[in-house]
């Protein structure tokens, strides 16, 4: 226990919060590395996945994709990318586009999946286009699914935006190689501290957040869909 | 690719090294999610402290999904007492990656079986416990072996991870691919990780159709969707 109050001790410790290597430069770091990579990964995998659950095309190619890519180390990945273009924060951040890609894939296409087709057949029949259908029907009901999607994607690149600093990218987890490279337990243990909260906090946030933004309308009968919503999740990854 | 045939050895001992810490944390993590999960999905239609109990259950395993895995594998020695570069320090973070993930997919599973067949089988006279082994973890089998799944592909990939604090795995072929410039040997690690995947996923499904035969018969004809959308 002594390990643990030295590393909280070392985090409260207000000579490491300012200067280059300071816990609120790593900390910003972290944070913006994490924001890209799910920024491009969402511009990629949002809208395709909206086209595979609106037309049902592609669908076999989507489950391949994001069950595949689960599969794939992203250590791997950081250390070929680091080999083929140097170390520094771009591999890293190609590694956590890839990592968050099937998460939001298969939040953007279940969440069309799931909607009753008969509400969609309705729109069509009082005359709606097919961007409207998409704009006012599929993505506000799909929102909970999709929401969902993006808090597991969220979640994982933030824990993984640790391996950032293997490759000198910087972030929180350059704590944790730091220590591990002059054998000094209590800064990686203060950097593993540091990473586990914010984790945790944007876990909660983000429970806060699911409840907020689902439509009022559809939070009536979301006790039934909350199941079935983490069930598909298990079954899409199949 | 000079590289891979000249190490054939080493790439084959990494595995093993591998599987020594995947299949071990994966087996433990269905083992100890069997009894969880079901204590969460027997006490979810309870009120007061049971409720409680229930719900905090599958909180708790979605907090513990939510903490890096880096950061496990260290804060853990100072928690459990072992060495930094044990490697069961890695076998218990993936363990409890694995509870965290199966806890949820056990009590979906056994919510799944219809509650008809249930009370059908206490009218025969099946005790509690005998009830259990006999209706119910049968039947919520489907439903259980796709949460391994998960589990398995997950945990063979998070394996690597531990190479970054020295621990012996096929993510060792990353780290010393990378200090030495090695292509091939990072290309021999992302495939071989890949190819343990897929051969886990294979037998996890092999073992499904021999402990579930009656599955592989019902595939054969057309089936009305189960009520949780899980194409069973």
């Amino acid at each position: 226990m002594n390990l643990i109050i030295d590393a909280i001790a070392w985090i409260l410790d207000p000579a490491h919060y300012g200067g280059p290597n300071g816990i609120g430069v790593r900390l910003f770091e972290h944070l913006w590395i994490s924001v890209l990579s799910l920024l491009i990964a969402g511009a990629i995998a949002i809208p395709a996945g909206f086209f595979i659950g609106h037309t049902g095309r592609g669908k076999a190619a989507a489950v391949l994709v994001s069950g595949g890519v689960r599969a794939l180390p992203t250590l791997g990945l950081i250390s070929i990318l680091g080999l083929s273009i140097g170390i520094g924060v771009q591999a890293p951040i190609i590694a956590f586009v890839v990592l968050a890609i099937p998460s939001l894939l298969a939040g953007a296409y279940a969440g069309f999946e799931a909607i009753d087709r008969r509400i969609v057949d309705s729109a069509r029949s009082v005359g709606m286009t097919e961007w409207q259908i998409v704009g006012r029907v599929e993505v506000p009901l799909g929102l909970p699914l999709l929401i969902g999607g993006i808090r597991s994607a969220t979640l994982q690149v933030i824990a993984t935006a640790t391996l950032a600093a293997y490759i000198s990218g910087g972030g929180l987890g350059s704590f944790i190689f730091l220590g591990l490279r002059t054998n000094d337990y209590t800064q990686m243990l203060a950097g593993s501290i540091l990473v586990i909260a914010l984790a945790i906090a944007f876990e909660g946030a983000f429970s806060v957040l699911q409840r907020l933004v689902v439509p009022a309308g559809v939070r009536a009968g979301q006790r039934t869909n909350v199941r079935s919503g983490s069930s598909r999740s298990v079954a899409a990854a199949e | 690719m000079n590289w891979v045939l000249n190490n054939l050895p080493l790439i084959g001992e990494r595995t093993l090294d591998h599987l020594g810490i995947a299949v071990p944390a994966i087996i433990l993590s269905f083992v100890l999610s069997v009894p969880i999960g079901w204590v969460a999905n027997r006490y979810s239609a309870s009120n007061g402290a049971l409720l409680w109990l229930s719900g905090s259950l599958l909180a708790l395993s979605g907090l513990l999904y939510a903490i890096p895995s880096l950061p496990l594998f260290l804060a853990l020695p100072a928690i459990i007492g072992t060495g930094l570069r044990d490697p069961i320090n890695v076998v218990i973070g993936l363990t409890l990656y694995g509870i965290a993930l199966m806890v949820r997919a056990t009590a979906d599973a056994l919510a799944s079986v219809d509650p008809h067949v249930e009370q059908s089988a206490t009218a025969m006279g099946f005790s509690g416990w005998s009830r259990f082994w006999k209706v119910e973890l049968p039947l919520a089998g489907p439903v259980l072996l796709a949460g391994i799944r998960v589990v398995s592909v997950s945990t063979v990939s998070l394996t690597t991870v531990g190479a970054v604090l020295g621990i012996k795995s096929l993510g060792l072929l990353f780290t010393d691919g990378l200090q030495r410039n090695i292509p091939g040997e990072i290309y021999a690690g992302i495939v071989m990780t890949i190819l343990i995947a897929v051969v886990l996923d294979g037998i996890l499904v092999l073992c499904g159709r021999l402990v579930m035969p009656w599955r592989h018969a019902a595939a054969l004809k057309p089936q009305a969707p189960t009520k949780l959308g899980v194409n069973a």
